[in-house]
């Protein structure tokens, strides 16, 4: 047991040792500890995160695509549809102007009937009244007796 | 080993136990050897620290930033499950801090050959007398139990007042009826003295003890074939539990500190 001046002096340095680690050594890196565990836990929180949008965004996926199929679907239906009833519009008009054609040409065919009729009884009505000169051996006045010629016209 | 005389066991162990004196007129005797060693080893170890914590980072940290960090955090552990009166880091962890690094550093220098070391200092350093471990030299150890006493004092008298301080002192642990006065007062002188004898004592002693076992194997190892094998595998063994003995004596010193200034600030 040699107790002298060296335990101050040990002291003295023990205490600059102790506010030095006091003061630059403790602070600093306790400091960069915490900010890492904050760092840490926000990743943690953002994987978290992360995992729920995820799970979310499937969900919102599904749907959509369950709505696409839906749509799709219906616009088939709906195309469908509309084709048939493009071909009944079709054949409706078709036979709508079939029937008209058809009735122009009916009533074509009775106009030329009736100018035939008209030309052949004006023929037949000039026959006669040729026949009848022939029978008469003499001019009938025509103007006279177009009266008469008209009535036997309307007659044929 | 001084040149030129005949090392006999007596002189062998005195020059292993010798320290490098200076006089310091009017003042007194100072060992260059514990303080020039221990001072350089606070040195490394606060300089290494600092040196690691100027580039630490908060992302992640290299393998030396790992390194400070575990031992701070295994610090800063010990002293929040330990003191119970508010924020560690204010002032208990930090000075655990470096009550753990210097008491461990200047442990470590018992894991130094002897034998080596001292031809070291002597041929390099021209030094014939050097004590290699500073917590070996009962100074040491008591200027750090006795740096302790006088915080814990601080903060005994800080957070009680003087008053309460001193009311303590003659009404606890038995009672504040006047009898026990005395009783108290007998018991507390007691226990300040204990505190930094068993604090500094205990340390000084295991390291010295150490000391002693490595000069008497080194001393065996002289005696021819059988004591040089003995020696050094029985050097090696017991190096291998200084191990324990460093790292664990250090932890003790910190411990002890941490729990007498966590009393010092309790209420009785």
């Amino acid at each position: 047991m040699d107790l002298n001046l060296t335990m101050l002096a040990q002291a003295i340095a023990f205490f600059i040792f102790f506010w030095f680690s006091k003061k630059f050594v403790w602070p600093p890196l306790m400091r960069a500890i915490a900010e890492r565990q904050a760092k840490i836990a926000e990743g943690l929180n953002a994987a978290e995160a992360g995992k729920r949008a995820l799970v979310e965004a499937e969900a919102k996926t599904e749907s959509a695509l369950k709505d696409a199929r839906d749509r799709s679907q219906a616009m088939f239906s709906d195309g469908e549809r509309r084709a048939n009833q493009i071909i009944e519009q079709a054949k409706l008009t078709a036979k709508t102007e079939a029937d008209r054609i058809l009735a122009a040409a009916q009533e074509q065919i009775q106009l030329e009937l009736n100018k035939a009729k008209t030309s052949l009884r004006e023929q037949v009505a000039q026959l006669a009244v040729a026949g009848a000169e022939k029978i008469l051996k003499r001019e009938i006045n025509a103007a006279a007796h177009a009266d008469m010629l008209t009535e036997l016209k309307a007659q044929l | 080993m001084a040149s030129g005389t005949e090392t006999t066991a007596t002189s062998y162990i005195t020059h292993h136990l010798s320290y490098n004196k200076m006089e310091i007129a009017g003042l007194g005797t100072i060992h260059i050897d514990t303080l020039v060693t221990s001072v350089v080893l606070g040195l490394i170890a606060f300089g290494f620290m600092w040196w690691v914590i100027r580039g630490a980072t908060s992302g992640v940290p290299n393998k030396r930033q790992a390194f400070v960090e575990i031992a701070l955090d295994f610090i800063a552990d010990q002293s929040r499950n330990t003191f119970a009166h508010g924020d560690v880091n204010k002032f208990v962890a930090p000075l655990a801090l470096s009550v753990f690094v210097f008491v461990i550093m200047m442990n470590a220098m018992a894991f130094m050959p002897i034998d080596i070391f001292g031809w070291v200092m002597e041929h390099v350093f021209h030094q014939h007398e050097w004590r290699g471990v500073p917590t070996a030299d009962v100074n040491t150890t008591f200027a750090m139990a006795l740096s302790v006493w006088f915080l814990m004092l601080y903060f005994s008298v800080a957070v009680k007042g003087l008053g309460g301080w001193i009311h303590e002192l003659f009404c606890s642990p038995f009672g504040s009826k006047f009898w026990a006065w005395p009783l108290n007062l007998l018991f507390n002188i007691v226990e300040y003295v204990s505190k930094p004898l068993s604090h500094s004592l205990r340390l000084f002693g295991n390291m010295y003890a150490g000391e002693i076992i490595f000069l008497l194997l080194g001393m065996w190892a002289a005696t021819g074939v059988v004591g040089t094998i003995m020696g050094a595998v029985l050097g090696a063994g017991w190096s291998i539990f200084h191990i324990l003995i460093v790292g664990l004596q250090a932890y003790i010193f910190m411990m002890l500190t941490i729990v007498y200034i966590n009393m010092a600030h309790e209420h009785h």
